[in-house]
């Protein structure tokens, strides 16, 4: 067989389609022009010890000691030495999902360990073997929700993180769909669920919510959703893993489906990746769910083994009638995560998430008594919240870099009306004396 | 009486409603059956267009529509019991029932003769 398997007829007919007479032509015209750059500009080659040097000194330039206070979907939570030991050995360290996966029980069992623990920490009953990153999921997710209900108009709350937002317009722009958000005025730290209700017509396939929304706020959707799948539309949630440690389960408020960033289950921030999308549903919904499931069985004499499961909704069965061309996992992060939530336990996720909620609250009581900040909003959050400051949030952010820290999401960067405003977060990891260091820095950059 | 399709699909009409399945053959053919994806309730589909799919462990397989008509019933016992269809393709395990059929699309199906002839029995 052919390794490309169209034929020579099926290649006639495609360049009649586009006009050309034969492969040559077609090359003539698709070739890019002969690079006129010259070579001999180029410097000498250099030995692997300078090579090294050069790359050290460049490396260097980067900042890699702030004091973070950025979150915005990504986060700095400590992470124990012992997750990278363990996902470093030999039998686990692959980027990849397995092929001939039955042969690989370890890294089966890994994810099944893996989809098992997602499920409890969102309060759903299926979850997928990981998708590419928290943003990839969402639209996975709203994907998913017009396959179910043959609809193609979503709505998004406001709220739904800005960088989710983009990846949701880069993907859907081809597609057949009609997107609604929701918009509620700068001085908000809300979604807007009266909003989302109301612009929920028998046409919407779903709606997509942030929990806790982009701008730190703890909202109880229960009644909104409740209201929303009257319409026969689907409910999306997009979520923080480690916030629901604590907090209420989307599972628990009706969530049809529940997607989000794995990074903060032990993965460095690392520049943007890689990260680790997460997705969980109900057991209505699972043979319309992408990606690979991992299934516990039992082989012939009763022992236990884990399988590829419901693999006829995927590419290689499927083909073109898949539920979505998602034919692999992030599977050395999603085994990351599992490594860092068995480590932590039930009671170490509980008690990262407490610390969080009570040095946040530290934070904004210290960072509120600076002349001329303010909080915006007043829901309930975890981790995170939304100041107003007296100047322009991307140049203070800007100066507070200098300093040493790493001040927070400036806003402006994706809303024009909160050029003011910086998402400030915090985690574990934030000591008393930074988070002190970080209010006296930001008072004497608005002040002094 | 049944007319049968060649993509292996079953059509009976009483009273002007169209009960559709697959084939025996087609259901033996898959093995076991694990899942029917059904399609929603007042969906209107052309003769010859895709309206669910069955699932077996290893395959999966588009179902299409024998004729034009609108969904008006589905087989709820297929959703907890697919091996229905493995027992009683023909009979016990249809797949939905349409209404508003055309039936002037009997004309390009086959009699029970014909199609057991086509797939060589």
């Amino acid at each position: 067989m052919p390794f490309i398997a169209n034929t020579e007829a099926e290649r006639q007919e495609m360049l009649a389609a586009i006009g050309c007479s034969d492969l040559e032509e077609l090359w003539g015209k698709a070739a890019a022009p002969k690079p006129t750059s010259d070579f001999a500009t180029l410097p000498e080659g250099r030995s692997e010890l300078e090579v090294a040097r050069h790359l050290t000194h460049l490396a260097g330039k980067n900042a890699t000691d702030l004091v973070c206070f950025l979150g915005m979907g990504y986060y700095d939570h400590f992470i124990p030495a012992a997750v990278g030991e363990i996902i470093g050995r030999p039998g686990f360290y692959t980027a990849y999902t397995p092929y001939q996966a039955e042969a690989s029980q370890g890294t089966l069992q890994a994810i099944f360990e893996w989809q098992s623990a997602i499920c409890r920490l969102t309060g759903m009953s299926v979850a997928n073997a990981s998708m590419y990153d928290g943003g990839t999921a969402v639209f996975e997710a709203m994907a998913m929700a017009m396959r179910v209900t043959r609809r193609r108009h979503v709505v998004v709350a406001a709220g739904l993180s800005p960088i989710f937002r983009n990846i949701l317009k880069c993907y859907s722009d081809s597609q057949d769909c009609e997107i609604t958000d929701i918009v509620l005025g700068d001085d908000d730290d809300r979604s807007g669920q009266e909003k989302v209700l109301a612009a929920v017509t028998d046409k919407t396939a779903c709606a997509i919510v942030q929990y806790p929304n982009a701008f730190g706020a703890v909202e109880d959707w229960t009644k909104t959703i409740a209201a929303v799948k009257k319409a026969g539309t689907l409910a999306v949630c997009a979520t923080y893993p480690t916030a629901l440690a604590v907090l209420k389960t989307p599972g628990d408020m009706g969530f049809d489906i529940v997607v989000g960033e794995g990074q903060p289950l032990g993965m460095p921030l690392s520049f943007g990746g890689p990260y680790l999308g997460f997705m969980c549903t109900d057991m209505k919904l699972m043979r319309r769910m992408p990606g690979r499931i991992v299934g516990q069985a039992q082989d012939s004499s009763g022992r236990t083994g884990y399988v590829l499961t419901m693999q006829a909704r995927e590419q290689h069965i499927r083909r073109s009638g898949a539920m979505s061309n998602i034919c692999s996992n992030e599977n050395l992060c999603a085994l990351t995560a599992l490594v860092y939530m068995t480590l932590l336990g039930r009671q170490g996720l509980v008690e990262v998430a407490e610390l969080c909620m009570d040095k946040a609250r530290y934070a904004l009581a210290k960072l509120t008594s600076i002349k001329g900040v303010r909080r915006i909003g007043s829901q309930p959050f975890f981790n995170e919240f939304v100041l107003e400051l007296p100047k322009d949030a991307d140049e203070v952010a800007g100066r507070l870099v200098e300093k040493g820290y790493a001040a927070g999401f400036p806003l402006g960067r994706y809303y024009p009306g909160r050029q003011n405003q910086i998402l400030v977060s915090v985690t574990e990891k934030r000591t008393q004396e930074e988070i002190n260091g970080f209010a006296n820095a930001m008072e004497a950059v608005l002040w002094s | 009486m049944k007319y049968y399709a060649e993509t292996h699909e079953w059509v009976e009409i009483v009273d002007g409603i169209a009960t559709v399945g697959i084939t025996e053959f087609a259901a033996e053919e898959l093995g076991d059956l694990t899942y029917v994806e059904m399609p929603a309730i007042g969906a209107v589909f052309e003769a010859g267009a895709v309206f669910g799919s069955v699932e077996s462990v290893k395959a999966a397989s588009d179902i299409y529509a024998p004729l034009a008509g609108k969904v008006c019933e589905i087989n709820d016992a297929l959703e907890t019991n697919p091996e229905v269809l493995n027992e009683a393709a023909e009979g016990e395990g249809w797949i939905c029932r349409f209404s508003d059929v055309d039936q002037s699309g009997l004309s390009k199906l086959m009699s029970r003769e014909d199609y057991l002839k086509s797939i060589g029995k």
